[in-house]
């Protein structure tokens, strides 16, 4: 009978934003997070002739040229492994993260006509941005494999933390692609300050040079490590040097400091997207 | 009736009025902070009302529409009602999934195919894969898409994408359905096919709200109207009796128009007594036959005598496109003066001119010496040039989309030459 069947309920008031994130809801829309996830990779791939090689080039070019300057001329040093290893193993990661955030930042704007005409949770949208590019982070993977093997490098055991390594940069590209993706709804100019932020975070964050190199700095005016880790993308790139090399040269508090930063951000991301979230469909 | 499905209670909803490509920036609240500009006082926003204190009751299995002119609230309570924005103030239960037609097409990504999109579009529109699947060949079938389901929408024509689009809105199963406008897309079969669907739909026993601005499908359609009017319940009631009194009321747009002696538009010299669309048989409607001749009438009362006056008809279509201008040219009152007295001037338009779809009336008179416009009603009257399909028409035996602003049946020679 029809009438048996059960019918959900909900109630229309204004909404009070809060951290609440109804995850029921959310894990009621995870097919709908699915089939825009695969939008995006499936239009992508149709359209550049580059496809699948873009996701590889990016990283492996701009190991290259790093090699090249920062290598060979600058010699910021790379904590006793191959240089191009060593600055690959942060680029497969870092060009997932740059191109996930410029990507959020922009999501909900670029989808204005869903916002005004369909209700689902928002945050969908710059998740589903952000995710998108596991895919072309996966290649990437695949192709530093090969890279292990030219150099006859193993990370043992190490690689067991990848998944965490991975998870953990989906949180930070997500946290700050709420607040971004939000901000850039009410100003429209975000979006160009997007590409300038992943630019000056990656001269923060230990890409180019080692970890240590800040660590040991901060060692001599007597601070403690934890300092450097509370960039969040700091921790991240060396939980992925550990996972894909095995080393790291930072201790336990780097990471963890990290990961309250992520939380925080992750929050906090949710609260202002929350706030905002009522007048979207009002502003897009 | 077996249960509440919907109960609003006194929702409002007021935004800031956004001008047009005219966003905040960061750079602006930076510019702002440096120079201590939030210090003073910021002018208030200026803000649109759109819904005052609207509160109403739907029985599971209703089947309600809502009318009023553009503007009045309609859209806003749809988008209110499937979550899409938050009342300002007030609250509203709803019982049941609520799936809404409110534009059709809604994610459709041109370069995926028909049947990617199907999916995809399934997806935003809240239904699961399995429930996709099961209603995919059904889908396929009520789009008539059948051949071109594995090529991008980029190359389906108009029509086959809005067809596809319907199709999966249509397939939906929610307890509650909210359909704005939609029968304004694809050709007048389809448009059969959906309103037809739309009462199968009301049949099944769910709940269906229905926006619309086409009178007649309303008073099919639905037992109960809802009118409004400046975000306001002008009133609830049985669709025949909401519906007339609406059309009686001039606060949409119709036919014929009448004004009292009162605020008849005009100065001390003419003033307008009355604009009717009328057709042939002299009946005022406001669905006209594509093929019929269609006259516009006006009547109007001279009081100061010795003018010479001309009526004027300005047209529009329902995107607002300026169609033409019509100057009254009768040779019997050409360069004379009009003495005072009550006049009708009527223009009559050629059948098979005017495109399909709805054409806005505004009245002028006009007077070259001394130059002078002594009233102006712009959207007087209205009337819906209909194209029944009976052959006849410009479209010949083609029953898809025509586009243009006008539809003129041309004489065509065809000789073969070799």
């Amino acid at each position: 009978m029809e009438q048996l069947k059960r019918v959900p309920t909900f109630v229309i008031a204004p909404s009070r934003g809060g951290l609440s994130i109804r995850l029921k809801e959310l894990w009621e829309y995870r097919e709908l997070l699915y089939f825009l996830i695969w939008r995006d990779v499936k239009v992508r791939y149709k359209q550049t002739v580059l496809g699948a090689a873009w996701a590889i080039f990016q990283p492996l070019f701009t190991m290259a040229v790093f090699t090249l300057f920062f290598d060979r001329l600058a010699k910021v040093g790379s904590d006793g492994l191959p240089y191009p290893l060593f600055s690959l193993a942060a680029l497969v990661p870092w060009t997932f993260f740059a191109t996930g955030l410029t990507q959020s930042t922009n999501s909900l704007v670029g989808s204005a006509n869903l916002i005004k005409k369909v209700y689902f949770p928002r945050g969908i949208i710059p998740a589903a941005a952000v995710l998108a590019w596991l895919v072309d982070l996966g290649l990437a993977l695949l192709m530093f494999f090969g890279a292990l093997a030219f150099y006859e490098w193993s990370p043992g055991f190490a690689l067991a933390i990848l998944p965490l390594a991975v998870t953990w940069i989906c949180l930070v590209a997500f946290g700050t692609g709420l607040w971004l993706s939000a901000l850039n709804v009410e100003y429209r100019d975000v979006k160009f300050v997007a590409p300038f932020l992943v630019q000056i975070w990656m001269f923060v964050s230990p890409v180019i040079y080692p970890a240590s190199r800040v660590t040991q700095a901060l060692a001599k005016r007597g601070l403690p490590e934890w300092l450097y880790g509370l960039n969040p993308m700091a921790g991240v790139i060396e939980a992925f040097r550990y996972a894909l090399l095995g080393t790291t040269a930072c201790q336990a508090s780097f990471f963890v400091a990290g990961a309250v930063v992520t939380a925080l951000l992750l929050l906090s991301g949710i609260a202002y997207f929350k706030r905002m979230e009522r007048t979207f469909a009002d502003v897009v | 009736m077996n249960g509440l499905a919907i109960r609003a209670e006194h929702l409002s909803k007021t935004f800031p009025l956004a001008e047009r490509n005219e966003f905040k920036t960061l750079r602006d609240v930076l510019i702002g902070m440096a120079t201590f500009s939030f210090l003073r006082p910021r002018p208030e926003p200026e803000m649109v009302t759109a819904l005052v204190d609207v509160s109403f009751e739907i029985g599971t299995g209703e089947v309600v529409g809502i009318i009023g002119r553009n503007g009045a609230g309609k859209s806003t309570l749809l988008k209110i009602l499937s979550r899409i924005t938050d009342p300002t103030t007030g609250r509203a239960e709803v019982h049941g999934r609520v799936g809404s037609l409110l534009e059709v097409g809604t994610g459709f990504h041109p370069e995926l195919s028909g049947r990617e999109n199907i999916f995809l579009n399934g997806a935003i529109l809240g239904m699961r894969r399995a429930e996709i699947l099961r209603k995919f060949d059904e889908i396929v079938a009520f789009a008539e898409v059948e051949r071109f389901i594995d090529t991008p929408v980029k190359h389906y024509s108009s029509g086959m994408y809005l067809r596809l689009a319907f199709a999966v809105a249509a397939h939906m199963d929610p307890e509650i359905l909210l359909v704005d406008e939609v029968l304004a897309v694809g050709d007048a079969s389809f448009q059969r096919k959906c309103l037809n669907k739309m009462q199968d739909v009301g049949k099944e026993g769910r709940t269906v709200i229905f926006v619309s601005h086409n009178m007649p499908a309303i008073t099919r359609l639905c037992p109960r109207t809802i009118l409004l009017d400046g975000g306001k319940v002008l009133s609830d009631g049985p669709s025949h009796e909401v519906v007339t009194s609406y059309l009686k009321s001039g606060v949409g747009l119709r036919a014929s128009r009448e004004w009292s002696a009162e605020d008849a538009p005009g100065d001390e010299t003419a003033r307008l007594l009355a604009v009717r669309v009328r057709t042939e048989e002299g009946v005022a409607r406001e669905a006209v036959d594509i093929r019929k001749p269609v006259g516009i009438e006006m009547e109007y009362q001279v009081i100061r005598g010795g003018t010479v006056l001309a009526p004027r008809f300005h047209f529009f279509n329902e995107e607002g496109t300026y169609l033409f201008v019509s100057i009254d040219v009768d040779p019997q009152w050409r360069g004379k003066p009009k003495p005072a007295g009550k006049y009708r001037s009527t223009a009559w338009i050629p059948g098979n001119l005017l495109a399909e779809g709805s054409v806005v009336v505004g009245v002028a008179l006009w007077a070259a010496d001394p130059a002078k416009v002594h009233f102006n009603e712009r959207d007087a009257v209205a009337f819906h040039v209909v194209d029944s399909l009976e052959g006849g028409s410009a479209r010949g035996d083609y029953a898809g989309p025509v586009p243009g602003p006008i539809r003129p049946l041309l004489k065509w020679e065809t000789r073969a030459i070799e």
